[in-house]
C-alpha cells in the first residue's frame, strides 16, 4: 500500500547498504531528486542497476556510493561520455567499481523477466557480440522445440527500484506517461519501490482506460517532488534541460570541481530546490 | 541563398546516407549522424518512412534533430511510444525493422563496430559509453548500414572490441553463426559510399564524393583501401538537400541552445 511521506523519510526508510537499486527512466522521467536524497543520506556499497547510467549515476559513483554497476550504455546521451565512472574504472576513484555490462536488449529483457517472476530473460541476442566474452552473466539455452540458440541473463530482481512519475492520485496510484521506459518493469521487479511525482491528484477518473498506471498496491512509498527529475524532463510539464547536461561534461570533468558542485548543489540543498530549476523550461 | 558549390563534406556524407533511404522503409535510427540523415530522407523525398528510436518512439517526426534518443519531440510527433521492453522484443527481435544505423568509435573492413573500449576490456585505456542497442540491431535488422567520418583512428585493421557483428571474419561467417540478416551492405563516409564485396565481405569503395582522391581514401583508413572496378563520383547535393539539412541544423541549433543536435 503506498505510503505518502518526505522523499527523505522514503529514502531513509526503503534503501539499506549494500543493496542492489535501479533508478529508471529511459531519458525521460529520470529520478535525479532521488539519487541526490541518497547521496545526502550516503548509503554505501550499492549496486546500481540501470540502462543508460547518466549524470545521476555519475553522481552516485563519483561520490563513492557504488560498489558495482550494472548497466548497458554508459554515456552523457548527446554530449559524451560519463567522465565520473570513467575515472572509477580507470583510475579506481573514489573508488574501484565492479562492471557487469549488457546490450539494452538483454537489460529491459532481465527487468521483464523480473516483473513476470522467472530466474532468467531468454532471447535472441549477443550473437557474434564481444559481451558474452566478457560478460560471463551472458549465457545461452537451447530452444527445446526448434534447437535454436537463444542467449539467457538473470532476471533483475533489485531491492529498490526509484522512479520519477507525473502523478499520483490520493489513493497512491501512479500514471507515467510519454516515453514509458523501463519504469512499469523496474517497480514490478523490485522488493520495493520509490516514485517521485510531480502532482498529487485528486483521482484518475478523467484518463484514458489503457493508460500506464502502476496501482498504489505495487509502490512502497510516494514523495511529492515537482521538477524531481530534472535536467531530465517529465513529459506535459517540463523540457529536457539540454544546457545542464553539456554543463555536466565541464564538471564532471575535473575531480575538484565536480566535488565543490556536489557540496553546493546536493550536500547542502534539498529536494525542494528541484521546482525553481524546472522554471522556464 | 543556399551556395551550392561549397558543401562540406559532413554535409554530402548526410545527404548521401539520407539517399540510401526509401519510403517503405522501416528505420531503427542510432544516436550521432545517422539521425540528420534519416530525417533529412523524411523531409524530401521519402516522406514516408518510419523511424523508429530506442526510446519507444514508432513512426516519429522531429521537427529538430534530437539530442538524445528520448527527447519529448520524439514522442510528441510519433505515431505511438511503447515501453522499451516492447521495442526489442516485439519490434526489433520479432523482425520489423528493414534498416539498422549504426554509427561507430571503431570500424573494420568486415563493418563490425566497436564503441565499448580502447585498448584491454577489462583494463581500458579508454572507457567508451558501450553498446547500448547496437549488439541486437546488428543482428535482427534485415540490413545495416552505417555512417562515419573517415580517420586512421576510427577505421582500422582491428578493431579493440566486438560491440556488434558485421561480417565477423568476411565470407559467410554470419550464416555459420545461424544468423539470417544480412549485416551492414552500405558504409557511407565523409568521402565516399562503400559496399561489401559479395564473396568477401568486404568494404569495397563504389562511389568517391566529389574532389576526394584515391590517395585520400587510404590516407584516411587504416586497412589497404580497394576500389570497385566500376568506381563512380558522387552526385553533389542538390539544392534540396543541402537546403532541407542546413535548415534543419539551424532549427536545431536554436531550440538545443547552440548545441547541434545528432
Amino acid at each position: 500500500m503506498a505510503k505518502f511521506q518526505s522523499l527523505k523519510e522514503a529514502v531513509a526508510e526503503n534503501l539499506r547498504d549494500g543493496d542492489a537499486v535501479a533508478f529508471e527512466g529511459f531519458t525521460h522521467l529520470i529520478p535525479h531528486a532521488a539519487a541526490h536524497e541518497v547521496i545526502r543520506q550516503g548509503r554505501k556499497d550499492l549496486t546500481l542497476i540501470r540502462m543508460t547510467p547518466d549524470i545521476i549515476y555519475d553522481q552516485l559513483i563519483g561520490m563513492g556510493l557504488a560498489r558495482k554497476v550494472i548497466f548497458s550504455y554508459a554515456g552523457n546521451p548527446g554530449v559524451g561520455l560519463l567522465r565520473r565512472m570513467r575515472d572509477a574504472i580507470e583510475n579506481n576513484w573514489p573508488r574501484a567499481i565492479e562492471t557487469e555490462e549488457h546490450s539494452h536488449a538483454a537489460m529491459a529483457n532481465a527487468y521483464e523477466a523480473g516483473a513476470a517472476g522467472l530466474p532468467c530473460a531468454v532471447f535472441r541476442g549477443y550473437r557474434g557480440a564481444g559481451l558474452k566474452d566478457v560478460n560471463p552473466m551472458i549465457k545461452s539455452v537451447t530452444c527445446p522445440f526448434t534447437g535454436e540458440e537463444l542467449a539467457a541473463v538473470p532476471a533483475h530482481r533489485p531491492d529498490v527500484a526509484f522512479i520519477h512519475a507525473q502523478k499520483a492520485n490520493r489513493r497512491g496510484d501512479v500514471l507515467v506517461e510519454g516515453i514509458v521506459g523501463v519504469q512499469k518493469e523496474a517497480v514490478l521487479a523490485s522488493k520495493r519501490s520509490v516514485v517521485t511525482v510531480e502532482e498529487i491528484v485528486e483521482d484518475f477518473d478523467d484518463l484514458h482506460p489503457n493508460l500506464c498506471v502502476l496501482p498504489h498496491w505495487t509502490v512502497t512509498s510516494i514523495a511529492h517532488v515537482p521538477g524531481g527529475a530534472h535536467p531530465s524532463y517529465t513529459h506535459g510539464y517540463y523540457d529536457r534541460d539540454n544546457a545542464a547536461y553539456m554543463e555536466w561534461d565541464k564538471i564532471s570533468a575535473d575531480r575538484d570541481l565536480f566535488t565543490a558542485w556536489m557540496r553546493e548543489n546536493v550536500l547542502d540543498a534539498g529536494p525542494e530546490v528541484f521546482a525553481a530549476r524546472v522554471k522556464g523550461l | 541563398m543556399t551556395n551550392l558549390s561549397d558543401f562540406t563534406p559532413n554535409e554530402m556524407m548526410t545527404i548521401a546516407a539520407a539517399r540510401a533511404l526509401s519510403n517503405d522503409d522501416v528505420c531503427f535510427v542510432g544516436i550521432g549522424a545517422p539521425s540528420a540523415a534519416c530525417n533529412v530522407a523524411r523531409l524530401t523525398h521519402a516522406p514516408d518512412i518510419t523511424l523508429i528510436y530506442e526510446s519507444g518512439t514508432i513512426g516519429t517526426a522531429p521537427d529538430v534533430l534530437p539530442l538524445s534518443i528520448g527527447d519529448g519531440v520524439l514522442c510528441e510527433t510519433a505515431v505511438t511510444t511503447v515501453s522499451v521492453p516492447e521495442m526489442f522484443r516485439y519490434w526489433l527481435q520479432g523482425g520489423r525493422i528493414s534498416i539498422g544505423f549504426l554509427g561507430a568509435a571503431q570500424l573494420d573492413r568486415f563493418g563490425n563496430i566497436n564503441t565499448t573500449v580502447i585498448g584491454d576490456y577489462h583494463k581500458p585505456q579508454v572507457r567508451l559509453p558501450g553498446g547500448g542497442g547496437a549488439p541486437e540491431i546488428a543482428t535482427s535488422c534485415q540490413e545495416v548500414f552505417i555512417t562515419l567520418k573517415q580517420t586512421t583512428r576510427g577505421m582500422v585493421d582491428k578493431i579493440d572490441f566486438y560491440t556488434s557483428l558485421g561480417h565477423g571474419e568476411g565470407g559467410n561467417h554470419r550464416q555459420r553463426l545461424g544468423i539470417t540478416t544480412k549485416g551492414p551492405t552500405l558504409l557511407i563516409t565523409d568521402l565516399a559510399i562503400w559496399k561489401p564485396d559479395p564473396e568477401t565481405k568486404e568494404f569495397t569503395v563504389v562511389s568517391m564524393h566529389r574532389g576526394v582522391t584515391r590517395d585520400r581514401m587510404q590516407d584516411t583508413c587504416g586497412w589497404k583501401v580497394r576500389f570497385s572496378e566500376r568506381l563512380e563520383e558522387t552526385p553533389p547535393p542538390s539544392e534540396l538537400e543541402l537546403t532541407t539539412l542546413r535548415e534543419l541544423q539551424a532549427r536545431t541549433e536554436k531550440a538545443h541552445g547552440g548545441k547541434k543536435g545528432s
